[in-house]
């Protein structure tokens, strides 16, 4: 039956294309031979060296540099800079004297701007219409209270922030996600982290796709004072994480830091890749012990499939969520973790070595209400 | 989604039909289902709100209740209100009279603007311009590395220098009057805009370089922050126009209403892929369809159109013409076909297949590689003519493929009966039932407005939806199936109803063909 589907499938976009595309195309022809050539005239070549495409994987030792002591950021703080968001329609509702219709609407409002999402706040706020009804909660105070509490409780997991390493194999902690989320930029804070933790991280250059990935993670490399194995630049990137686990494993290192290319979730083939990556990182003597799905706190709506896609993918252990030092609330967490039960396990607030924190579900709410 | 907010929407409706009449409660009803869906698409709840009472007003006086299907009707207003929009003023870009003209590109960390600041450049350069690349952020590690390689890609040159950004921006100026080029593209760092020191740095870059165009480049896939963000960077720096990038994936892009309706400046370009050349001037319709989920034909053909290989499309066009369309072009077109994706996704976007496959996404690519390993497992000749397959051949195709005789039997019997289908002309017009018909037809007059090609008539029509040859209407590709026994994946069929009238000319789009 389904092939009957793949035929007709085929059939149509062979119709529309012939006609829409192929035919079309010799007047198209003509006229490109008549425009063809104009604005083609460069005065000035790029003055960019293509970077030394190395065949097999490169060891590179960067010269050390002292890590700069600076207290970690704190969650709260940063994201003060922007509070009053839920803040301001929780005082307006704790002005009222009852819990009437407006007052439901202003929680609303208030959790689907921070990109919470429709189902997880109606689902939310369905709850507490209920407990109030049933008299279990008394005034606006206290709906307020139970709502941070049941968000809190939403992104609390037994699961927890902590992340695991192998005390036989070599540990190796793979990044991934959508493009421009942070992952390299993730990765050179995590290495700082895991290095001031007393343990010995190796970078593995992962994103041979996107143009100078590798050069942005060997400065990070440089920064944090560890090594980095890179390969080629639109090389086999499990070829480069492979590498990586063996020289991990020969030279008695901790952990390895896996980067990988931005893709879409969408994009079959690469989704694919992504599962390579993983197998071989699997494979004695490494195993991956996180996976972890960067995502922008900006992301709206589609962080929950992306998540779900992620998930299904290569088995993602836990959320990185980055830019929270901006003005977005990062709330499609909250529908992330309800959903999938995926913890968030950092939190990125900036783009120093050191923003990066230990997610606190409490302070994450404290700061949307406070 | 669409279907969904259809679905939806006929659910209330029906309900009101069976007492006859509309309440307020009712148009209620269906604005908040409205609501749900502009809010899942990432829409700004402000913004969502009214637009929601844009369509109320759009939806008074209208007598819902008379018509076929007022589920449809709404989502029409839904779809005209969007367009109005989105749309609205469209970006001219005129060039400055005393060169270069001066674009700069601002945004979030991550947005994409260094690729963007590429694919612009290489825009230009088709437009007949002779850009200049400026990479001023200095921030990142490597993101003017980033810069040089892609501008190399794109045959644009790149100046930068380790200095500061608004020194790098104002070289770049001097740089770009010295060698003569005609456009200056300046890419900046990343910012978040609550970093008061950093706004203040591109406000200065700004002034530095005078910009005549300044674009927020904004990823589609951001949520309720977009307007927030849209309102610093245009208070910041008075943009001209927004680029939205990442659309090559799933995300509904909401955040394209939020930002215009904020900044109020049109949507300039839209960024589609990873490739220097998947950017292209933005077009409000496909959005609006897009926010709401419905399914994307022009998109479908225009990647097809970069994707395909135009001989093989060709050659399998004009066997499916003359009815001669074999296991062999059947396996030449599937490889094109397969360098657009999933066939599951492809057939998501395209309108008029029946929903329960698309929700199913039914077709795994491992049921495709099957089909294709069993055609691979034949002869030439076997290709050609199916009938010769015998018991033996069976079994021989079979082994060679992995497979069982049964599926090459299926296969065949199947390809037999779609031979079938092909040749009856109600298919492909009830395929590109609908909204895909009108739309196709559009896509058709605009694009064979200049001498239409010989011998595509037949199709054409079929497309076009010329009674005389397209029985089936929204419902012909159901019925059709359920004929041959796919009740289960074709099921709902809507009694097919017969169009009016003579050839489609979508609404307001009477005069578009050249």
């Amino acid at each position: 039956m389904l092939a009957l589907w793949i035929i007709l499938a085929v059939v149509l976009a062979t119709a529309v294309v012939g006609l829409v595309v192929a035919v079309p195309r010799r007047a198209r022809a003509r006229r490109a031979s008549d425009t063809g050539g104009a604005g083609a005239t460069t005065i000035e070549k790029p003055t960019a060296a293509p970077a030394p495409a190395v065949a097999t994987p490169d060891l590179v030792s960067p010269p050390v540099e002292a890590p700069v002591e600076k207290a970690a950021p704190e969650l709260r703080e940063r994201m003060g800079k922007t509070r009053g968001l839920i803040s301001g329609y929780v005082r307006s509702l704790r002005s009222r004297s009852s819990v009437d219709e407006e007052a439901w609407e202003d929680l609303e409002e208030a959790l689907l701007r921070a990109d919470v999402g429709v189902v997880t706040t109606t689902a939310l706020l369905a709850d507490l219409r209920g407990r109030l009804r049933a008299g279990e909660l008394r005034g606006a105070d206290e709906v307020v209270a139970a709502l941070r509490e049941d968000l809190r409780r939403s992104l609390d997991t037994d699961k927890g922030t902590a992340l695991a390493l192998d005390p036989e194999r070599t540990s190796v902690w793979l990044f991934v996600g959508v493009n421009g989320v942070g992952k390299t930029t993730t990765i050179g804070k995590v290495a700082r982290r895991e290095t001031t933790a007393g343990r010995s991280v190796l970078l593995a250059a992962g994103d041979t796709f996107r143009a100078a990935a590798v050069e942005q993670l060997e400065q990070w490399a440089q920064r944090t004072g560890v090594e980095i194995v890179r390969g080629a630049e639109g090389g086999d990137p499990s070829a480069v994480v492979f590498d990586a686990v063996q020289r991990a494993s020969a030279r008695g290192n901790d952990l390895v830091l896996a980067d990988t290319a931005g893709r879409l979730h969408t994009k079959v083939n690469l989704v694919e890749e992504l599962k390579k990556i993983r197998r071989v990182a699997d494979r004695p003597p490494g195993l991956v012990t996180e996976v972890l799905l960067v995502l922008d706190a900006t992301t709206g709506q589609n962080g929950l499939t992306q998540a779900r896609q992620f998930l299904d993918a290569v088995g993602v252990t836990g959320v990185v969520l980055t830019k929270l030092d901006g003005s977005a609330k990062g709330g499609i967490v909250i529908a992330i973790q309800r959903e999938l039960g995926l913890p968030v396990k950092l939190v990125g607030l900036g783009e120093g070595p050191d923003d990066l924190v230990t997610f606190d579900p409490d302070e994450f709410v404290d700061a949307l209400f406070d | 989604m669409f279907d969904a907010l259809s679905d939806r929407l006929e659910g209330i409706f029906g309900r009101i039909r069976s007492r006859g009449r509309l309440s307020d409660a009712d148009v209620d009803e269906a604005l908040r289902e409205i609501r749900t869906a502009l809010l899942e698409a990432d829409v700004d709840v402000g913004v969502a709100r009214s637009l929601v009472a844009g369509i109320r007003a759009r939806l008074v006086g209208q007598d819902l209740s008379k018509s076929l299907s007022p589920g449809q009707q709404v989502v029409k207003a839904v779809h005209e209100q969007l367009i109005e929009v989105l749309g609205g003023e469209t970006l001219r870009l005129s060039y400055a009279s005393s060169p270069p003209t001066v674009v700069l590109l601002a945004g979030l960390q991550g947005s994409g603007k260094t690729t963007t600041s590429a694919k612009l450049a290489r825009w230009f350069r088709q437009q007949g311009r002779n850009p200049l690349l400026v990479g001023a952020d200095l921030q990142r590690p490597a993101a003017v590395e980033q810069l040089r390689i892609l501008g190399e890609q794109a045959g644009v040159p790149v100046f930068s220098e380790p200095s500061d950004p608004v020194a790098v921006a104002a070289g770049g100026l001097r740089e770009a009057q010295r060698l003569g080029r005609d456009v200056l593209i300046v890419d900046t760092a990343g910012r978040l805009a609550v970093d008061e020191a950093l706004m203040d740095e591109v406000r200065r870059v700004s002034q530095s370089v005078a910009p005549h165009y300044t674009f927020l480049v904004i990823d589609a896939m951001t949520g309720q922050d977009a307007v927030a963000t849209a309102r610093a960077f245009h208070d910041a720096l008075a943009l001209d126009g927004v680029i939205l990038t990442k659309l090559d994936g799933d995300a509904r892009g909401g955040a394209a209403l939020s930002v215009k309706d904020v900044v109020g400046r049109p949507i300039a370009f839209a960024s589609t892929g990873e490739r220097l050349a998947d950017f292209d001037l933005f077009h409000p319709d496909r959005m609006a369809s897009r926010i709401l989920g419905m399914g994307d034909v022009l998109t479908l053909i225009e990647s097809a159109e970069r994707e395909f290989d135009h001989d093989v499309a060709e050659q399998g066009a004009t066997a499916l013409l003359e009815g001669r369309f074999t296991l062999e072009d059947f396996l030449s077109q599937l490889q094109q076909v397969k360098k657009l994706g999933s066939l599951g996704g492809l057939l998501s976007l395209m309108p008029g297949v029946p929903k329960e496959l698309k929700n199913n996404a039914a077709i795994d690519d491992g049921q495709v590689a099957q089909v294709e390993a069993i055609i691979r497992s034949m002869t030439p000749r076997e290709r050609g003519e199916p009938g010769v397959i015998d018991g033996a051949r069976r079994a021989r195709i079979a082994r060679g493929s992995g497979t069982t005789t049964q599926d090459v039997n299926q296969l065949l019997r199947q390809f037999k009966e779609a031979q079938q289908l092909m040749r009856s002309p109600g298919l492909l017009g009830g395929m590109l039932g609908g909204g895909g018909r009108a739309k196709m037809a559009q896509a058709l007059a605009e694009r064979m407005g200049d001498g239409g090609p010989p011998g595509t008539g037949g199709l054409e029509s079929l497309m076009s939806g010329d009674p005389g040859l397209a029985p089936g209407g929204p419902g012909g590709m159901a019925r059709t199936a359920t004929g041959l026994g796919l009740a289960g994946a074709g099921a709902k069929g809507r009694p097919g109803k017969k169009k009016k009238g003579g050839r489609v000319t979508p609404k307001g789009e009477g005069g578009r063909g050249r």
